[in-house]
C-alpha cells in the first residue's frame, strides 16, 4: 500500500501550484472571477501549454494522463488556489468526446473550450428530466429546448448538448454561435450560460449516450470532489494562522479550547474528505465508480459547508469581508453543492443500493 | 398553564394586522419579501409611516413619544411586521440610543435628540467595534482626550453598520488609560460632519455595502456630547446591551422564512416534480419547523419572565444562539432548495424569458451567505456560551 503520488502527478501538481501561485496571485483571481468573460482567457492559454489539459485525458485519446488520480491532482491545485477557469467543463466534454470516437486535438491544446449542457431549468437534479430534443431535419439535426446554468458555457466556443431523439437520449454538438446564449457570472466567480435551442443546428455525436453521459459526469463530480479538498485545505490554513494571529482578551484566540475543539474537528473532517476523494479517484473505470463518485460528491457536500461556515464563524467578522480571501473560498465551497447533484442527491443514490 | 395570548393581547393583534393592511404599502412589502437591501428613502418612508400611527419607538416610555409596550406587546407587533413583510426598523436611534439617553441622558439632551430620531432628522449610526476590539470590546482604543469645552477623538471604528446613511454616531471612547479597562470608557455623540471624519465602504461577502470603517484625526466634539458621566460608558453599553436583546430570537424572521421555503418546494417544477416530495429535502424542512415550534415557547416563556422581571436576563443568550441558528439553517435551506439556480450572480439581473428562479427568491444565496454575520455580531454565538457559562452554570 502506498498513498504517496506518483513522479509524474506530484511534478504536475508542483508545476501548476507554481504556475497558479505565480500568474493566478488572490487579487488577480477576484479580477478575473467576477467579471466578464468570467475567467482569463491568456492564463487559460499559458495553462493549457503546461499540459493541464493533457493530464485531464487518456494517452489513447491524445492525453497523458485521465486517471482518477491525473483529475484529482489537477483539480485540488485548482481548489486551492480558487481558480475560476472553466476546466470542468473540459474534462467531461473529453471524457465524451473520447469516448464517441471524436477527435481531442483542439479541446487538448486548448484551443477550443468546450462545456457539457445537461440540466434544464426548474427540474430535479439529475439526467432523468431531460426534455431538450432532437429532430432531424433536411441538412441534418436540429434541437429544441433550454439548457440552465451550464458551467463554462459562456466562454465555450462549443457545446455538447444532452437531448433526446425519440427514445434515446444522444450528445450533440452545438457552435455557440447557432445557439442564443444568456451569459452570466455565479455567486462564488466563474462564469455560466442559459442556452437556448430553438431550431438550432447541431451534430450528432453519440446517439445512445446515458451510460457515456453519466461516465462524464462521474468524472466532473471526482474534479469537483478534489477540487472542495484543495480549497478546504487552503481555509483550513487561513484559519489555522488566524486563530494564532488574532488576539482578543489579551491572547490569542486559539488559545480559546473551544475553538481548538472545532479546529481540530474541521481537520478530521478535511481528512475524511481527503479519503473518500482518494477512494473514488482509485475506482474510476472499475464497477464501483458511480457509486462511490456519489458516496464522495455526498461527503463532500456536508463537509464543504461544515467547513465554509466554521471558516467564516471563527474567523468573526473580517470573514464576512469581500477583501478577506476567506470569504470566497467559503462562497465556492458551499456553491460546490450546487454543481452536478448535491450531498442530498449523492446521499440518495447511495442508498438506493440498500433495495437490491 | 395557559399558552395562549389573553383577550387584551388578541385584540391587540389584530389591531396590529389591521394596521399593517391599511397602511404597509405593497412595494415596500415586495422588496422586503424578494431580500433585496432596502435604500435609505424606502425605510424612511416606513419610519414615517410608524411614527405617524405613534408606533415607532416601541421600547420609550409613553413620556417620551414611545408606545410605553411590555416585552408581550413588543413581541406581537415585530411578529406581526415580520409576517407582514414589513421593512425592519432601523435599531441604532430607536432601540440602542434612545433607550441609553431616556436612562443616562439630561434633561436638555434628551429634549434635543429623541425628537428627532422619531421625526426621522437624525440617523444614528453605532461606533463600538475597532479593528482591535471585537468581542473584547473593553480593549478599545480610540481616544478621547480633554481640551477644555472639547474632546479631541483620534482612532479608528469599524463595522458600522449603515453609517453611510448616517449623519450622527454614537461611540464608546477611551478617556483613561489607569485601571481596568472597563473603567476607563466613556459614551459620546458625534456628528459624522465634524472636520476629522472619515468614513469608508466595506464590501461584504456577497458583493453588498451595509458597513464600514469611519477614520477619527482629531475630531473636536463639544463636552456636551459626553452622555452619562466621563468613564461611565462601559454601564451605559452594557445597558444597551440588554435592550438589544429583547427580539433577539428573530422568531418573526424565522416564521416568514419557514413559509417561504415551504411554499417554493411546494411549487410544481417544470418537469412536474416537487422538492418536498423528496424525502429528505422534507426531512431538512420538518427538522426546522420543529425547532421552530419549540423556540416560540422558550422565547414566550422569556418573554413572560421579563414582562415580570422588567429586563431580560441570560437566557437571551440562550435565545441568540437558537434563534441564530435556526434562521441560518432556514437560509441554507432557502438557497438548497434551487439546486444549481441558486449560483448566478447577481441573480436579479437575469430576469424575464432568463429568470432561473421566482423573483422573491433570487437572491436566497446571497442572503444565506450575508446571514453568518447573525452569529458573530451583537456578541458571538461564542460569546453568549461564555455569558451562559458563567451566569447559568456558575463555572
Ligand atoms: C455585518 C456586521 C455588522 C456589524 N455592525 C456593527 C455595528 O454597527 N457597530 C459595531 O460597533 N459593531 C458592529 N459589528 C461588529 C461585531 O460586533 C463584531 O464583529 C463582533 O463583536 C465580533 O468581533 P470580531 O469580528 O472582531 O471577532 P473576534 O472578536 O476577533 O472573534 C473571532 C473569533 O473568536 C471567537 N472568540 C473571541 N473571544 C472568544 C472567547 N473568549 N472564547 C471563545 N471564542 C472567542 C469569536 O466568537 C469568533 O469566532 C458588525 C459585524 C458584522 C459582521
Amino acid at each position: 500500500m502506498d498513498f504517496q503520488p506518483s513522479d509524474d502527478r506530484r511534478m504536475l501538481r508542483d508545476t501548476l501550484t507554481r504556475f497558479l501561485a505565480d500568474r493566478y496571485g488572490f487579487e488577480h483571481r477576484n479580477a478575473v472571477a467576477y467579471s466578464e468573460p468570467y475567467h482569463d482567457p491568456g492564463r487559460w492559454a499559458e495553462m493549457a501549454e503546461l499540459g493541464v489539459l493533457h493530464a485531464l485525458a487518456p494517452e489513447e485519446w491524445g492525453g497523458i494522463g485521465g486517471a482518477g488520480f491525473d483529475i484529482a491532482t489537477v483539480f485540488e491545485a485548482l481548489g486551492r488556489a480558487l481558480c475560476p477557469e472553466p476546466l470542468l467543463g473540459a474534462l467531461m466534454a473529453a471524457w465524451i468526446l473520447g469516448a464517441a470516437g471524436a477527435g481531442l486535438d483542439s479541446l487538448l491544446s486548448g484551443d477550443t473550450r468546450y462545456a457539457l449542457a445537461v440540466d434544464e431549468a426548474g427540474g430535479a437534479q439529475g439526467i432523468e428530466s431531460i426534455a431538450t430534443f432532437a429532430r432531424r431535419n433536411d441538412s441534418g439535426w436540429v434541437l429544441n429546448g433550454r439548457k440552465s446554468v451550464v458551467y463554462g458555457g459562456g466562454s465555450a466556443a462549443r457545446l455538447l448538448v444532452a437531448a433526446r431523439a425519440g427514445e434515446a437520449l444522444g450528445v450533440f454538438l452545438v457552435d455557440s454561435s447557432d445557439a442564443e446564449i444568456t451569459r452570466y457570472g455565479m455567486i462564488d466567480g466563474g462564469g455560466a450560460a442559459e442556452l437556448y435551442c430553438d431550431n438550432t443546428p447541431a451534430e450528432r455525436i453519440v446517439e445512445n449516450g446515458e451510460s457515456i453521459i453519466r461516465d462524464a459526469l462521474d468524472h466532473g463530480a471526482l474534479a469537483l470532489c478534489a477540487e472542495a479538498v484543495g480549497a478546504m485545505d487552503a481555509s483550513a490554513e487561513l484559519l489555522l494562522d488566524y486563530l494564532k494571529t488574532r488576539k482578543q482578551f489579551g491572547r490569542a484566540i486559539g488559545e480559546f479550547q473551544v475553538l481548538q475543539h472545532r479546529m481540530v474537528d474541521l481537520m478530521t473532517e478535511i481528512e475524511q474528505a481527503r479519503s473518500i476523494t482518494v477512494l473514488a479517484a482509485s475506482r474510476m473505470g472499475s464497477d464501483g465508480q458511480s457509486r462511490t463518485v456519489s458516496m464522495a460528491k455526498s461527503l463532500i457536500g456536508r463537509v464543504a459547508q461544515q467547513v465554509a461556515e466554521e471558516l467564516i464563524q471563527m474567523h468573526g467578522g473580517i470573514a464576512m469581508t469581500w477583501e478577506y480571501p476567506a470569504s470566497h473560498y467559503a462562497k465556492r465551497l458551499v456553491m460546490i453543492d450546487h454543481q452536478l447533484g448535491d450531498t442530498d442527491h449523492h446521499l440518495t443514490k447511495v442508498a438506493a443500493e440498500y433495495r437490491g | 398553564m395557559d399558552l395562549n395570548f389573553t383577550t387584551a393581547e388578541i385584540a391587540f393583534r389584530d389591531e396590529v394586522r389591521r394596521f399593517l393592511r391599511d397602511n404597509l404599502p405593497a412595494d415596500l412589502s415586495d422588496r422586503v419579501r424578494s431580500g433585496a437591501e432596502l435604500g435609505k428613502a424606502e425605510m424612511e418612508r416606513w419610519h414615517a409611516i410608524l411614527n405617524a400611527q405613534g408606533w415607532l419607538a416601541v421600547s420609550w416610555p409613553v413620556e417620551f413619544g414611545g408606545t410605553g409596550w411590555g416585552p408581550v406587546q413588543r413581541h406581537i407587533f415585530e411578529e406581526e411586521c415580520c409576517l407582514a413583510d414589513a421593512p425592519r426598523v432601523v435599531p441604532f436611534g430607536l432601540q440602542m440610543l434612545g433607550p441609553v439617553l431616556i436612562k443616562f441622558a439630561t434633561p436638555a439632551q434628551q429634549r434635543e435628540y429623541l425628537p428627532r430620531i422619531l421625526d426621522g432628522r437624525d440617523w444614528w449610526c453605532q461606533g463600538y467595534s475597532e479593528p482591535g476590539a471585537g468581542s473584547d470590546l473593553a480593549s478599545l482604543r480610540t481616544r478621547a482626550v480633554r481640551d477644555g469645552d472639547t474632546y479631541v477623538i483620534n482612532g479608528q471604528k469599524t463595522w458600522t453598520t449603515l453609517g453611510q446613511h448616517a449623519n450622527r454616531i454614537f461611540c464608546l471612547v477611551r478617556t483613561a488609560t489607569e485601571g481596568k479597562p472597563q473603567a476607563g470608557i466613556s459614551f459620546i455623540l458625534v456628528d459624522l460632519d465634524t472636520p476629522g471624519i472619515e468614513m469608508r465602504p466595506i464590501r461584504l461577502i456577497e458583493g453588498g455595502y451595509e458597513v464600514n470603517e469611519v477614520f477619527f484625526t482629531d475630531v473636536r466634539v463639544p463636552v456636551s456630547r459626553l452622555v452619562g458621566q466621563e468613564n461611565q460608558g462601559w454601564t451605559i453599553a452594557k445597558y444597551l446591551l440588554s435592550h438589544e436583546r429583547t427580539n433577539i430570537a428573530g422568531i418573526g424572521f424565522s416564521v416568514q422564512a419557514f413559509e417561504q421555503v415551504k411554499a417554493l418546494a411546494r411549487q410544481v417544477r417544470a418537469d412536474g416534480s416537487r422538492l418536498v416530495d423528496d424525502p429528505l429535502f422534507a426531512a431538512r424542512l420538518a427538522r426546522i419547523e420543529i425547532d421552530l415550534e419549540a423556540m416560540k415557547i422558550t422565547n414566550l416563556r422569556m418573554l413572560v419572565d421579563a414582562q415580570k422581571q422588567g429586563a431580560p436576563g441570560a437566557e437571551a443568550s440562550m435565545l441568540k444562539i437558537k434563534g441564530t441558528v435556526i434562521r441560518q439553517a432556514l437560509g441554507d435551506l432557502a438557497r438548497r432548495a434551487l439546486g444549481p439556480a441558486a449560483a448566478p450572480f447577481p441573480a436579479e439581473a437575469l430576469d424575464g424569458n432568463a429568470a432561473l428562479v421566482p423573483p422573491d427568491h433570487a437572491r436566497n444565496a446571497m442572503k444565506y451567505f450575508n446571514n453568518r454575520k447573525l452569529s458573530i455580531f451583537g456578541g458571538s454565538n461564542e460569546i453568549q456560551r461564555n455569558i451562559l457559562t458563567k451566569t447559568k452554570l456558575g463555572l
